[in-house]
């Protein structure tokens, strides 16, 4: 684990039950400063829960999970100042319907980091134009492709200023034409250095973006390491059944 | 071969017009046809009935009709009054309601019992019987600065029951909107308050425009009610004249203009659902 950088994220020994259904069963991982981590592994190894859980959407159950050095899963942290600190692009994009594109991505700004409305705007206008959607400002989301609209969420989730992005599953709703539009927006928040964590099923996009590959295998990091290691020469025999059936399924 | 095949389609597309406005043309006459069937045997059957001529008389006599018209309209105009009044106050309480019945924090827990209880108690019991146990209760209670005029006492009652009704409606609407939009409003730093503010409600209270609108409806009819405790609302004012003159034709004047009222605010329903649907 020698990398650069001081650790944003640290997840250490997380526990999380939904009822009697244990999903993550002490996962331990760790985040340094503008590093992309891909978590992989198949549906329902935690994946989601464990993002979930990073920006405190779920409580945990034991363990502990520190941002930039101070613990955030203490009872007694204000878990909306963590959230302001960290931004989440979801799977079905959660874009807020009654609102147009630039309402969506300034509201945050607005209500949670009380940034004026003009200044705002105007964040959000450059935020928006850096992923291409200039011009799409006043349409409603359902106006938009789902390209479109997860480059919305994408834009939405930075224009917090987070110290770390939290990616679940971002391109798995997605018709495969439009999955390199939001790929390259990924791509582009990489080059500028973005913390980030990226829940993935896109085994090439992992390799060439990410630092490090971790692999969720019920509710456990089985193995992580580089891209080039982990999903080429795999030493679990865990990761080496995910990958072949991956491989068989033409999605690798 | 190649002729057919060049004009072939030409002639299929004037063929399927020519039989499309013959179908359109066949679903209007029979229409028609049924129309006058059905409406004319009804009217034949009450206008051939052996009461009619009488009925016509005490129901739908014109010069009754216009002698009671003023005084029931000015009645009426009572009832548009409590409608208005108590519309406002019931969105107001049935969306207080709602939101702390929806709300988990233990500090709330005495008011969401008694919200629940409002809920229960207010809508379980017939709207009649409230505005009678308002009506007369609360003045008997002999109390300094609570209310005894009955218009107030029969809008507190009418308030009573519809905010129980509307905050089921409000709720079901509030349930109603996707969980990820919570998270996503959380997740960009909004507190749970603002992410209900300015997420959840918005879309919550669009969804259910029409029930809301449909509920209100029913109160504007509802409004007649209160002349059970004594005011001179339409009907009160119609049956007062009826039992004055023995003509039912007054009852029918304040029909005639709860009608004007329902009938346009139901309309309004439908295009309201109909937007949804085409959204």
């Amino acid at each position: 684990m020698a990398r650069g950088g001081a650790p944003v994220i640290e997840v250490r020994g997380v526990t999380k039950a939904f009822g009697e259904r244990e999903v993550l069963h002490g996962v331990d991982f760790d985040v340094a400063e503008h590093e992309a981590v891909a978590l992989i592994g198949a549906s329902g190894s935690g994946k989601s829960t464990l993002l979930r859980c990073i920006d405190l959407l779920e409580e945990i159950d034991d363990g502990d999970i520190f941002l930039d050095g101070e613990v955030i899963t203490d009872p007694s942290v204000a878990a909306v100042a963590v959230r302001r600190r960290l931004g989440v692009v979801f799977q079905a994009y959660n874009l807020f319907p009654h609102m147009n594109v630039l309402q969506n991505v300034v509201l945050g700004q607005m209500r949670a980091q009380k940034v004026g409305r003009h200044e705002a705007e105007e964040e959000g206008r450059a935020l928006l134009a850096r992923f291409g959607l200039e011009g799409r400002e006043g349409d409603r989301p359902d106006e938009l492709s789902g390209g479109q609209q997860q480059r919305v969420a994408i834009a939405r989730a930075f224009a917090g200023k987070p110290r770390a992005l939290l990616l679940d599953e971002v391109t798995s709703a997605l018709d495969p034409e439009l999955v390199g539009e939001v790929l390259e927006a990924v791509r582009d928040l990489k080059a500028e250095g973005m913390t980030m964590v990226i829940a993935t099923h896109e085994m090439s996009f992992a390799r060439e973006v990410a630092d490090e590959v971790a692999f969720l295998h019920e509710g456990r990091i089985v193995e992580s390491g580089p891209p080039a290691q982990v999903l080429e020469e795999p030493r679990a025999e865990e990761t080496r059944r995910f990958l072949a059936r991956l491989l068989r399924a033409g999605r690798a | 071969m190649t002729e057919t095949a060049t004009t072939a389609p030409g002639e299929r597309r004037l063929e399927r017009a020519a039989a499309k406005r013959r179908r359109t043309r066949r679903n209007a006459a029979i229409a028609a046809l049924s129309s006058v069937v059905v409406i004319g045997g009804l009217a034949a059957l009450v206008l051939t009935s052996p009461g009619w001529p009488t009925v016509r008389e005490t129901f739908f006599s014109w010069a009754e009709f216009k002698n009671a018209f003023p005084e029931v309209l000015s009645g009426f105009w009572l009832d548009i009054k409590v409608f208005m009044v108590v519309e406002v106050a019931v969105l107001v309480i049935a969306l207080a309601i709602a939101l702390i019945r929806n709300n988990r924090s233990p500090g709330l827990f005495p008011v969401r019992l008694l919200a629940t209880v409002w809920v229960d108690v207010f809508r379980g019991v017939p709207t009649v019987l409230l505005v009678y146990l308002v009506g007369f209760g609360i003045p008997a209670l002999e109390l300094e600065g609570l209310p005894t005029d009955p218009v107030v006492l029969g809008g507190i009652a009418l308030t009573l029951s519809y905010s129980g009704y509307v905050s089921e409606v409000y709720r079901a609407g509030i349930n109603s909107v996707h969980k990820g939009q919570t998270d996503a409003a959380l997740s960009v730093g909004l507190t749970k308050a603002q992410a209900m503010r300015h997420v959840i409600l918005p879309q919550g209270i669009r969804r259910v425009g029409p029930p809301l609108l449909n509920d209100f409806v029913a109160l504007q009819k509802d409004v007649a009610l209160i002349s059970i405790i004594g005011p001179q609302e339409a009907f009160r004012v119609a049956q007062i004249y009826q039992g004055e003159n023995f003509n039912y034709t007054p009852i029918i004047a304040a029909a005639l203009l709860y009608l004007l009222i329902t009938v346009p605010l139901a309309r309004l329903v439908d295009r309201m659902g109909g937007a949804e649907g085409v959204r």
